[in-house]
Protein backbone atom coordinates (compact mmCIF):
# COMPACT_ATOMS: atom_id res chain seq x y z
CA UNK A 1 0.00 0.00 0.00
CA UNK A 2 2.49 3.01 1.00
CA UNK A 3 4.72 1.54 -2.19
CA UNK A 4 1.91 2.12 -4.27
CA UNK A 5 1.38 5.57 -2.48
CA UNK A 6 5.17 6.27 -2.74
CA UNK A 7 4.99 5.08 -6.64
CA UNK A 8 1.78 7.48 -7.66
CA UNK A 9 3.90 10.54 -5.56
CA UNK A 10 6.90 10.11 -7.64
CA UNK A 11 4.94 9.68 -10.61
CA UNK A 12 2.88 13.05 -9.42
CA UNK A 13 5.59 14.89 -9.17
CA UNK A 14 7.49 13.95 -12.47
CA UNK A 15 4.22 15.82 -14.07
CA UNK A 16 4.40 18.78 -11.50
CA UNK A 17 8.28 19.12 -12.51
CA UNK A 18 7.10 19.07 -16.28
CA UNK A 19 5.00 20.91 -15.50
CA UNK A 20 6.67 23.93 -13.83
CA UNK A 21 9.62 23.30 -16.58
CA UNK A 22 7.13 24.23 -19.14
CA UNK A 23 5.88 27.11 -17.79
CA UNK A 24 9.31 28.17 -16.47
CA UNK A 25 10.38 28.12 -19.99
CA UNK A 26 6.97 29.97 -21.48
CA UNK A 27 8.54 32.28 -18.93
CA UNK A 28 11.67 32.95 -20.25
CA UNK A 29 10.76 32.70 -23.92
CA UNK A 30 8.52 35.70 -23.59
CA UNK A 31 11.35 37.60 -21.24
CA UNK A 32 13.41 37.40 -24.13
CA UNK A 33 10.74 38.44 -26.53
CA UNK A 34 11.15 41.35 -24.34
CA UNK A 35 14.15 42.49 -24.52
CA UNK A 36 14.40 41.64 -28.34
CA UNK A 37 11.01 43.85 -28.63
CA UNK A 38 13.58 46.33 -26.58
CA UNK A 39 16.58 46.26 -28.62
CA UNK A 40 14.65 46.52 -31.70
CA UNK A 41 13.46 50.12 -31.03
CA UNK A 42 17.02 51.13 -29.41
CA UNK A 43 19.82 51.21 -31.70
CA UNK A 44 22.65 50.55 -33.14
CA UNK A 45 20.63 48.70 -35.79
CA UNK A 46 22.12 46.46 -38.59
CA UNK A 47 21.05 46.85 -42.00
CA UNK A 48 23.36 44.14 -43.53
CA UNK A 49 22.68 41.74 -40.97
CA UNK A 50 19.07 42.63 -41.56
CA UNK A 51 19.01 42.27 -45.45
CA UNK A 52 20.98 38.99 -45.39
CA UNK A 53 18.30 37.67 -42.59
CA UNK A 54 15.44 38.89 -45.21
CA UNK A 55 16.70 37.34 -48.15
CA UNK A 56 17.53 33.57 -45.95
CA UNK A 57 13.95 33.73 -44.38
CA UNK A 58 11.90 35.35 -46.75
CA UNK A 59 12.70 34.58 -50.65
CA UNK A 60 14.14 31.20 -50.09
CA UNK A 61 11.13 29.86 -48.24
CA UNK A 62 9.25 30.65 -51.19
CA UNK A 63 9.80 27.99 -52.92
CA UNK A 64 8.40 25.71 -49.92
CA UNK A 65 5.76 27.99 -49.16
CA UNK A 66 4.54 27.71 -52.63
CA UNK A 67 4.75 24.34 -52.34
CA UNK A 68 2.68 23.69 -49.97
CA UNK A 69 -0.13 25.78 -50.53
CA UNK A 70 -0.51 24.70 -53.92
CA UNK A 71 -1.03 21.29 -52.81
CA UNK A 72 -3.25 22.22 -49.77
CA UNK A 73 -5.39 24.42 -52.09
CA UNK A 74 -5.96 21.31 -54.17
CA UNK A 75 -6.74 19.02 -51.81
CA UNK A 76 -9.04 21.22 -50.36
CA UNK A 77 -10.40 21.87 -53.37
CA UNK A 78 -11.53 17.61 -53.74
CA UNK A 79 -12.66 17.93 -50.29
CA UNK A 80 -14.87 20.21 -49.77
CA UNK A 81 -16.42 18.98 -53.18
CA UNK A 82 -16.97 15.94 -52.12
CA UNK A 83 -18.18 17.11 -48.67
CA UNK A 84 -20.81 19.74 -50.56
CA UNK A 85 -21.88 16.83 -52.59
CA UNK A 86 -23.50 15.31 -49.71
CA UNK A 87 -25.82 17.92 -49.43
CA UNK A 88 -25.77 19.40 -52.94
CA UNK A 89 -23.68 22.22 -52.31
CA UNK A 90 -20.92 22.19 -54.78
CA UNK A 91 -21.16 25.48 -55.37
CA UNK A 92 -19.12 26.61 -52.31
CA UNK A 93 -16.08 25.37 -53.40
CA UNK A 94 -14.30 28.36 -54.55
CA UNK A 95 -15.43 30.47 -51.68
CA UNK A 96 -15.11 27.80 -48.78
CA UNK A 97 -11.19 27.36 -50.68
CA UNK A 98 -10.36 30.89 -50.64
CA UNK A 99 -11.38 31.65 -47.31
CA UNK A 100 -10.15 28.08 -45.93
CA UNK A 101 -6.66 29.18 -47.35
CA UNK A 102 -6.62 33.38 -46.63
CA UNK A 103 -8.18 32.69 -43.24
CA UNK A 104 -6.41 29.55 -41.64
CA UNK A 105 -4.27 27.07 -44.24
CA UNK A 106 -2.31 29.74 -45.76
CA UNK A 107 -0.77 31.23 -42.45
CA UNK A 108 -0.78 27.86 -40.49
CA UNK A 109 0.88 25.63 -43.10
CA UNK A 110 3.10 28.47 -44.21
CA UNK A 111 3.79 29.20 -40.53
CA UNK A 112 4.76 25.62 -39.91
CA UNK A 113 6.89 25.04 -43.04
CA UNK A 114 8.48 28.23 -42.10
CA UNK A 115 9.18 26.84 -38.51
CA UNK A 116 10.70 23.37 -40.01
CA UNK A 117 12.98 25.74 -42.52
CA UNK A 118 13.75 28.74 -40.53
CA UNK A 119 13.29 28.22 -36.84
CA UNK A 120 15.83 25.16 -36.99
CA UNK A 121 18.65 26.82 -39.52
CA UNK A 122 18.27 30.26 -37.10
CA UNK A 123 18.93 27.54 -33.85
CA UNK A 124 21.43 25.79 -35.17
CA UNK A 125 23.69 28.50 -36.80
CA UNK A 126 23.25 30.74 -33.27
CA UNK A 127 24.10 27.73 -31.31
CA UNK A 128 26.96 27.14 -33.64
CA UNK A 129 27.96 30.64 -32.38
CA UNK A 130 27.51 29.97 -28.92
CA UNK A 131 29.28 26.67 -28.67
CA UNK A 132 32.20 28.36 -30.95
CA UNK A 133 32.54 31.42 -28.44
CA UNK A 134 31.44 33.54 -31.19
CA UNK A 135 28.55 35.38 -29.02
CA UNK A 136 31.09 35.99 -25.96
CA UNK A 137 33.41 37.52 -29.11
CA UNK A 138 30.52 39.54 -30.25
CA UNK A 139 29.99 40.92 -26.59
CA UNK A 140 34.10 41.48 -26.18
CA UNK A 141 33.83 43.28 -29.47
CA UNK A 142 31.29 45.76 -27.67
CA UNK A 143 28.51 44.28 -29.68
CA UNK A 144 25.28 43.48 -28.35
CA UNK A 145 24.11 39.78 -29.32
CA UNK A 146 20.43 40.91 -29.37
CA UNK A 147 21.05 43.87 -31.23
CA UNK A 148 23.22 41.81 -33.87
CA UNK A 149 21.89 38.44 -34.03
CA UNK A 150 18.28 38.39 -33.10
CA UNK A 151 16.86 41.72 -33.81
CA UNK A 152 17.31 41.37 -37.58
CA UNK A 153 16.01 37.89 -37.71
CA UNK A 154 12.97 38.21 -35.90
CA UNK A 155 12.70 41.55 -37.78
CA UNK A 156 13.25 40.47 -40.94
CA UNK A 157 10.53 37.02 -39.92
CA UNK A 158 8.17 39.66 -39.24
CA UNK A 159 7.91 41.14 -41.65
CA UNK A 160 8.28 38.88 -44.44
CA UNK A 161 6.37 36.32 -43.33
CA UNK A 162 3.03 38.26 -44.23
CA UNK A 163 4.15 38.37 -47.67
CA UNK A 164 4.82 34.78 -47.72
CA UNK A 165 1.01 34.16 -46.75
CA UNK A 166 0.00 36.69 -49.23
CA UNK A 167 1.90 34.64 -51.94
CA UNK A 168 0.99 31.09 -50.30
CA UNK A 169 -2.88 32.34 -50.32
CA UNK A 170 -3.13 33.70 -54.09
CA UNK A 171 -1.20 29.86 -54.94
CA UNK A 172 -3.17 28.10 -52.48
CA UNK A 173 -6.56 29.63 -54.51
CA UNK A 174 -4.68 29.01 -57.93
CA UNK A 175 -4.13 25.54 -57.02
CA UNK A 176 -8.06 24.85 -55.89
CA UNK A 177 -8.75 26.98 -59.32
CA UNK A 178 -7.02 24.32 -61.51
CA UNK A 179 -8.68 21.10 -59.17
CA UNK A 180 -11.42 22.98 -59.92
CA UNK A 181 -12.03 23.54 -63.89
CA UNK A 182 -9.74 20.92 -64.24
CA UNK A 183 -10.72 18.22 -62.36
CA UNK A 184 -14.41 18.60 -61.32
CA UNK A 185 -15.68 20.34 -64.13
CA UNK A 186 -16.07 23.90 -62.54
CA UNK A 187 -16.68 26.94 -65.34
CA UNK A 188 -13.07 29.30 -65.00
CA UNK A 189 -15.12 32.40 -65.11
CA UNK A 190 -17.65 31.27 -62.43
CA UNK A 191 -14.87 30.21 -60.30
CA UNK A 192 -13.39 33.10 -60.57
CA UNK A 193 -16.26 35.71 -59.73
CA UNK A 194 -16.88 33.30 -56.30
CA UNK A 195 -13.63 33.60 -55.40
CA UNK A 196 -13.19 37.18 -55.30
CA UNK A 197 -17.23 37.85 -54.37
CA UNK A 198 -17.23 36.04 -51.51
CA UNK A 199 -14.18 36.93 -49.79
CA UNK A 200 -13.53 39.87 -47.62
CA UNK A 201 -10.91 41.98 -46.71
CA UNK A 202 -11.06 41.34 -43.14
CA UNK A 203 -10.86 37.28 -44.36
CA UNK A 204 -7.36 38.28 -45.84
CA UNK A 205 -6.29 40.60 -43.49
CA UNK A 206 -6.52 38.68 -41.01
CA UNK A 207 -4.45 35.83 -42.04
CA UNK A 208 -1.53 37.89 -42.99
CA UNK A 209 -1.68 39.17 -39.36
CA UNK A 210 -1.72 35.50 -38.09
CA UNK A 211 1.42 35.51 -40.46
CA UNK A 212 3.23 38.25 -38.81
CA UNK A 213 2.73 36.57 -35.79
CA UNK A 214 4.04 33.44 -36.34
CA UNK A 215 7.68 34.45 -38.16
CA UNK A 216 7.57 36.47 -35.26
CA UNK A 217 7.42 33.06 -33.15
CA UNK A 218 9.44 31.63 -35.38
CA UNK A 219 12.60 33.59 -35.37
CA UNK A 220 12.05 34.20 -31.51
CA UNK A 221 11.92 30.29 -30.50
CA UNK A 222 14.84 29.96 -33.06
CA UNK A 223 17.02 33.28 -31.61
CA UNK A 224 16.02 32.07 -27.75
CA UNK A 225 17.00 28.07 -28.68
CA UNK A 226 19.81 28.97 -30.03
CA UNK A 227 21.84 31.33 -28.05
CA UNK A 228 21.06 29.59 -25.13
CA UNK A 229 22.49 26.35 -26.75
CA UNK A 230 23.88 23.67 -24.44
CA UNK A 231 27.46 23.09 -25.00
CA UNK A 232 29.07 20.95 -28.14
CA UNK A 233 27.28 19.27 -30.70
CA UNK A 234 24.86 17.63 -28.83
CA UNK A 235 23.83 21.30 -27.43
CA UNK A 236 22.96 22.15 -30.89
CA UNK A 237 21.10 19.48 -31.97
CA UNK A 238 18.90 19.68 -29.02
CA UNK A 239 18.67 24.00 -29.31
CA UNK A 240 17.72 22.97 -32.97
CA UNK A 241 14.86 20.03 -32.14
CA UNK A 242 13.66 22.84 -29.06
CA UNK A 243 12.96 25.74 -31.34
CA UNK A 244 11.69 23.66 -34.27
CA UNK A 245 8.90 21.97 -31.77
CA UNK A 246 8.06 25.22 -29.61
CA UNK A 247 7.57 27.26 -33.02
CA UNK A 248 5.44 24.70 -34.13
CA UNK A 249 3.56 24.07 -30.81
CA UNK A 250 3.62 27.90 -30.53
CA UNK A 251 2.39 28.74 -33.91
CA UNK A 252 -0.78 26.05 -33.39
CA UNK A 253 -1.74 27.39 -29.92
CA UNK A 254 -1.70 31.33 -30.79
CA UNK A 255 -3.39 30.34 -33.81
CA UNK A 256 -6.42 28.97 -31.90
CA UNK A 257 -6.39 32.27 -30.03
CA UNK A 258 -5.81 34.64 -32.58
CA UNK A 259 -8.99 32.81 -34.46
CA UNK A 260 -10.59 32.72 -31.11
CA UNK A 261 -10.29 36.99 -31.03
CA UNK A 262 -10.19 38.37 -34.60
CA UNK A 263 -13.73 36.17 -35.73
CA UNK A 264 -15.78 35.66 -32.39
CA UNK A 265 -17.90 38.40 -31.03
CA UNK B 1 44.44 47.69 -11.94
CA UNK B 2 42.20 44.68 -11.80
CA UNK B 3 40.96 43.08 -8.01
CA UNK B 4 39.50 39.64 -7.61
CA UNK B 5 37.98 39.39 -4.25
CA UNK B 6 37.29 35.50 -3.37
CA UNK B 7 35.68 34.54 -6.48
CA UNK B 8 33.21 31.94 -6.71
CA UNK B 9 31.95 29.76 -9.62
CA UNK B 10 30.21 26.67 -10.07
CA UNK B 11 28.50 24.59 -12.95
CA UNK B 12 25.95 22.54 -11.99
CA UNK B 13 27.63 20.26 -9.38
CA UNK B 14 31.34 21.41 -10.24
CA UNK B 15 32.94 23.54 -8.48
CA UNK B 16 35.10 25.69 -10.84
CA UNK B 17 36.58 28.48 -9.11
CA UNK B 18 36.82 28.12 -5.38
CA UNK B 19 37.77 31.54 -4.07
CA UNK B 20 40.30 33.22 -6.22
CA UNK B 21 41.96 36.15 -4.63
CA UNK B 22 44.50 38.09 -7.09
CA UNK B 23 45.42 41.51 -8.01
CA UNK B 24 46.59 42.14 -11.72
CA UNK B 25 48.54 45.00 -11.96
CA UNK B 26 48.43 48.03 -14.55
CA UNK B 27 50.63 47.89 -17.03
CA UNK B 28 52.22 44.41 -16.95
CA UNK B 29 52.08 40.91 -17.94
CA UNK B 30 50.96 38.49 -15.85
CA UNK B 31 50.97 34.75 -16.84
CA UNK B 32 48.18 32.45 -15.35
CA UNK B 33 49.07 28.64 -15.39
CA UNK B 34 47.60 25.92 -14.39
CA UNK B 35 46.66 22.74 -15.30
CA UNK B 36 44.24 21.86 -17.93
CA UNK B 37 40.08 22.01 -16.76
CA UNK B 38 41.00 24.30 -13.28
CA UNK B 39 39.12 27.13 -15.05
CA UNK B 40 41.67 29.68 -16.24
CA UNK B 41 39.39 30.47 -19.51
CA UNK B 42 36.25 30.69 -16.87
CA UNK B 43 38.47 33.22 -15.00
CA UNK B 44 38.73 35.39 -17.78
CA UNK B 45 35.49 35.46 -18.85
CA UNK B 46 34.17 35.92 -15.58
CA UNK B 47 36.32 38.84 -15.25
CA UNK B 48 34.66 39.73 -18.70
CA UNK B 49 31.30 39.50 -17.48
CA UNK B 50 30.81 36.77 -20.01
CA UNK B 51 30.55 34.30 -17.08
CA UNK B 52 28.86 35.55 -13.83
CA UNK B 53 30.27 34.54 -10.55
CA UNK B 54 28.36 33.18 -7.68
CA UNK B 55 30.28 34.83 -5.22
CA UNK B 56 32.79 37.41 -4.74
CA UNK B 57 33.99 40.85 -6.01
CA UNK B 58 35.91 41.99 -9.27
CA UNK B 59 36.68 45.34 -9.25
CA UNK B 60 38.75 47.52 -12.54
CA UNK B 61 40.18 50.60 -11.18
CA UNK B 62 38.26 50.00 -7.68
CA UNK B 63 35.05 50.06 -9.07
CA UNK B 64 32.45 46.69 -9.26
CA UNK B 65 32.24 45.57 -12.75
CA UNK B 66 28.73 44.20 -12.89
CA UNK B 67 27.94 47.84 -12.59
CA UNK B 68 27.79 51.08 -14.89
CA UNK B 69 28.04 50.71 -18.50
CA UNK B 70 29.04 47.40 -20.26
CA UNK B 71 30.16 48.73 -23.44
CA UNK B 72 32.45 51.17 -22.13
CA UNK B 73 33.63 48.68 -19.68
CA UNK B 74 34.25 46.54 -22.88
CA UNK B 75 35.63 48.90 -25.23
CA UNK B 76 38.54 48.81 -22.66
CA UNK B 77 39.28 45.09 -23.29
CA UNK B 78 40.54 42.54 -26.17
CA UNK B 79 40.00 39.27 -25.64
CA UNK B 80 41.65 36.25 -27.51
CA UNK B 81 39.77 33.28 -26.96
CA UNK B 82 40.99 29.98 -26.77
CA UNK B 83 38.92 28.65 -29.85
CA UNK B 84 39.71 31.69 -31.91
CA UNK B 85 35.95 32.22 -31.99
CA UNK B 86 36.13 33.71 -35.54
CA UNK B 87 33.09 34.94 -37.29
CA UNK B 88 32.47 32.48 -39.79
CA UNK B 89 29.71 34.11 -41.97
CA UNK B 90 32.66 37.58 -42.26
CA UNK B 91 36.01 37.19 -43.86
CA UNK B 92 39.11 37.30 -42.03
CA UNK B 93 39.63 41.07 -42.66
CA UNK B 94 35.88 41.81 -41.86
CA UNK B 95 36.76 39.82 -38.40
CA UNK B 96 39.89 41.91 -37.45
CA UNK B 97 37.86 45.27 -38.85
CA UNK B 98 35.19 44.17 -36.49
CA UNK B 99 35.50 46.78 -34.26
CA UNK B 100 36.93 49.30 -36.24
CA UNK B 101 33.86 49.73 -38.17
CA UNK B 102 31.59 50.56 -35.36
CA UNK B 103 31.33 52.79 -32.27
CA UNK B 104 31.47 56.60 -32.51
CA UNK B 105 35.30 56.26 -34.06
CA UNK B 106 33.87 54.03 -36.89
CA UNK B 107 36.45 53.87 -39.69
CA UNK B 108 35.13 53.76 -43.32
CA UNK B 109 35.63 50.55 -45.14
CA UNK B 110 38.43 50.82 -47.03
CA UNK B 111 40.82 52.26 -43.76
CA UNK B 112 39.57 49.53 -41.54
CA UNK B 113 40.67 46.77 -44.55
CA UNK B 114 43.56 49.05 -44.45
CA UNK B 115 44.40 48.85 -40.64
CA UNK B 116 43.46 44.58 -40.29
CA UNK B 117 46.01 44.15 -42.96
CA UNK B 118 48.40 45.57 -41.17
CA UNK B 119 47.31 43.98 -37.86
CA UNK B 120 47.43 40.84 -39.46
CA UNK B 121 50.93 41.36 -40.92
CA UNK B 122 51.82 41.86 -37.24
CA UNK B 123 50.94 38.48 -36.42
CA UNK B 124 52.44 36.71 -39.77
CA UNK B 125 49.78 36.84 -41.84
CA UNK B 126 50.17 38.01 -45.58
CA UNK B 127 47.49 40.41 -47.34
CA UNK B 128 46.32 37.36 -49.55
CA UNK B 129 44.38 35.99 -46.29
CA UNK B 130 42.51 39.46 -46.06
CA UNK B 131 39.45 37.96 -48.25
CA UNK B 132 39.38 34.24 -47.18
CA UNK B 133 36.89 32.87 -44.69
CA UNK B 134 37.77 31.34 -41.22
CA UNK B 135 37.09 27.77 -42.75
CA UNK B 136 39.79 28.48 -44.76
CA UNK B 137 42.68 28.72 -42.89
CA UNK B 138 44.53 25.84 -40.42
CA UNK B 139 43.60 25.95 -36.34
CA UNK B 140 47.11 28.39 -36.03
CA UNK B 141 46.47 30.25 -38.66
CA UNK B 142 42.60 30.83 -36.97
CA UNK B 143 44.46 31.36 -33.49
CA UNK B 144 46.57 34.29 -35.02
CA UNK B 145 43.68 36.25 -36.77
CA UNK B 146 41.77 36.25 -33.13
CA UNK B 147 44.93 37.74 -32.07
CA UNK B 148 44.80 40.26 -34.36
CA UNK B 149 41.31 40.90 -33.85
CA UNK B 150 42.10 41.48 -29.89
CA UNK B 151 44.65 43.73 -30.51
CA UNK B 152 43.10 45.74 -33.27
CA UNK B 153 41.57 48.57 -31.20
CA UNK B 154 44.91 49.00 -29.28
CA UNK B 155 42.86 48.25 -26.25
CA UNK B 156 44.43 48.90 -22.54
CA UNK B 157 43.59 45.56 -20.96
CA UNK B 158 44.16 42.30 -23.49
CA UNK B 159 43.64 38.67 -22.18
CA UNK B 160 45.23 35.99 -24.62
CA UNK B 161 43.72 32.62 -23.89
CA UNK B 162 46.21 30.21 -24.76
CA UNK B 163 48.03 32.21 -27.91
CA UNK B 164 50.42 29.68 -28.81
CA UNK B 165 49.28 26.66 -28.34
CA UNK B 166 48.61 25.15 -31.92
CA UNK B 167 51.42 27.20 -33.08
CA UNK B 168 54.88 26.17 -34.52
CA UNK B 169 58.07 27.04 -32.68
CA UNK B 170 59.46 30.08 -34.85
CA UNK B 171 55.64 31.40 -35.21
CA UNK B 172 54.92 30.88 -31.08
CA UNK B 173 58.10 32.97 -30.27
CA UNK B 174 57.14 36.10 -33.11
CA UNK B 175 53.58 36.06 -30.75
CA UNK B 176 55.75 35.86 -27.63
CA UNK B 177 57.16 38.93 -28.87
CA UNK B 178 54.08 40.62 -30.11
CA UNK B 179 52.71 40.29 -26.76
CA UNK B 180 56.22 41.10 -24.91
CA UNK B 181 55.92 44.35 -26.86
CA UNK B 182 52.29 45.15 -26.79
CA UNK B 183 53.30 45.83 -22.99
CA UNK B 184 56.24 47.09 -23.30
CA UNK B 185 55.82 50.25 -26.27
CA UNK B 186 51.87 50.51 -25.95
CA UNK B 187 51.51 50.08 -21.95
CA UNK B 188 49.01 47.78 -22.16
CA UNK B 189 47.70 44.96 -19.20
CA UNK B 190 48.63 41.57 -20.60
CA UNK B 191 46.61 38.62 -18.75
CA UNK B 192 48.10 35.79 -20.80
CA UNK B 193 47.25 31.48 -19.89
CA UNK B 194 49.64 29.16 -21.76
CA UNK B 195 50.85 25.92 -20.93
CA UNK B 196 54.06 26.83 -23.06
CA UNK B 197 56.84 27.46 -19.96
CA UNK B 198 59.16 29.18 -22.57
CA UNK B 199 56.13 31.47 -23.56
CA UNK B 200 56.01 32.08 -19.71
CA UNK B 201 59.89 33.09 -19.64
CA UNK B 202 58.89 34.89 -22.54
CA UNK B 203 55.92 37.52 -21.65
CA UNK B 204 55.78 37.01 -17.88
CA UNK B 205 56.57 39.92 -15.45
CA UNK B 206 54.30 37.77 -13.03
CA UNK B 207 53.24 34.71 -12.72
CA UNK B 208 49.49 33.14 -11.22
CA UNK B 209 49.48 29.33 -11.04
CA UNK B 210 45.63 27.87 -10.25
CA UNK B 211 44.85 24.52 -8.54
CA UNK B 212 41.93 23.37 -7.32
CA UNK B 213 39.69 26.39 -8.14
CA UNK B 214 42.22 28.87 -6.13
CA UNK B 215 45.34 30.56 -6.78
CA UNK B 216 48.19 28.17 -5.12
CA UNK B 217 51.08 30.54 -6.10
CA UNK B 218 51.57 33.75 -7.60
CA UNK B 219 55.19 35.80 -7.80
CA UNK B 220 57.47 37.23 -10.69
CA UNK B 221 59.51 34.60 -13.10
CA UNK B 222 62.58 34.45 -11.17
CA UNK B 223 60.67 34.18 -7.83
CA UNK B 224 59.11 31.05 -10.04
CA UNK B 225 62.70 30.20 -10.91
CA UNK B 226 63.74 29.82 -7.44
CA UNK B 227 60.58 28.69 -5.28
CA UNK B 228 60.75 25.07 -3.60
CA UNK B 229 56.29 25.14 -3.89
CA UNK B 230 55.77 21.82 -5.18
CA UNK B 231 52.80 22.31 -7.55
CA UNK B 232 54.55 24.99 -9.17
CA UNK B 233 57.76 23.22 -9.71
CA UNK B 234 56.06 20.02 -10.73
CA UNK B 235 54.32 21.98 -13.46
CA UNK B 236 57.11 24.04 -14.35
CA UNK B 237 59.31 20.71 -15.24
CA UNK B 238 56.13 18.45 -16.60
CA UNK B 239 56.50 15.94 -13.74
CA UNK B 240 54.32 13.36 -13.45
CA UNK B 241 54.79 12.76 -9.99
CA UNK B 242 54.09 15.48 -7.22
CA UNK B 243 51.05 16.66 -5.38
CA UNK B 244 48.95 17.74 -8.72
CA UNK B 245 47.61 14.50 -9.64
CA UNK B 246 48.27 13.38 -12.62
CA UNK B 247 45.52 10.51 -12.95
CA UNK B 248 46.27 7.15 -15.29
N1 LIG C 1 29.64 27.10 -19.66
C1 LIG C 1 30.03 26.02 -18.95
N2 LIG C 1 29.13 25.12 -18.52
C2 LIG C 1 29.51 24.04 -17.80
N3 LIG C 1 30.77 23.77 -17.46
C3 LIG C 1 31.73 24.62 -17.86
C4 LIG C 1 31.41 25.80 -18.63
N4 LIG C 1 32.56 26.46 -18.89
C5 LIG C 1 33.54 25.74 -18.30
N5 LIG C 1 33.06 24.64 -17.69
C6 LIG C 1 33.82 23.65 -16.93
O1 LIG C 1 34.68 24.35 -16.07
C7 LIG C 1 35.93 23.71 -15.99
C8 LIG C 1 37.04 24.70 -16.28
O2 LIG C 1 36.99 25.07 -17.63
P1 LIG C 1 38.05 26.03 -18.30
O3 LIG C 1 38.09 27.31 -17.60
O4 LIG C 1 37.72 26.07 -19.76
O5 LIG C 1 39.41 25.23 -18.08
P2 LIG C 1 40.88 25.69 -18.51
O6 LIG C 1 41.60 25.95 -17.25
O7 LIG C 1 41.46 24.52 -19.24
O8 LIG C 1 40.75 26.90 -19.38
C9 LIG C 1 35.90 22.55 -16.96
O9 LIG C 1 35.70 21.38 -16.22
C10 LIG C 1 34.72 22.83 -17.83
O10 LIG C 1 34.11 21.64 -18.24
MG1 LIG D 1 40.99 27.17 -21.26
Amino acid sequence: MTQINIAIQQFLGAIGHLAFDFLAQIGRIALFGMSALRHMVTGPFYPREFFTALVQIGWFSLPVVGLTAVFTGGALALQIYAGGARFSAEAVVPSIVAIGMVRELGPVLGGLMVAARVASSIAAELGTMKVTEQIDALQTLSTHPMKYLAVPRILAATLSMPILVAVGDAIGIMGGYLVGTHRLGFNAATYLKNTVDFLEAWDVGSGLIKGAVFGFIVALLGCYHGMNSGRGAQGVGRATKSAVVGASVLILASNYLLTEVFFTS
Amino acid sequence: MITLNSVHKSFKDKHVLRGITLEIPRSGSLVVIGGSGTGKSVLLKCILGLVTPDQGQILLDGKDVSVGNREAFLDRFGMLFQGGALFDSLNIWENVGFRLRRGPKALNKSDARDKAIEKLRRVGLGPEVANLYPAELSGGMQKRVGLARAIATAPEIIFFDEPTTGLDPIMAGVINDLIREIVTEMGATAVTITHDMTSVRAIADQVAMIHDGTIKWHGTVSQMNETTDPYVDQFIHGSATGPIAALR
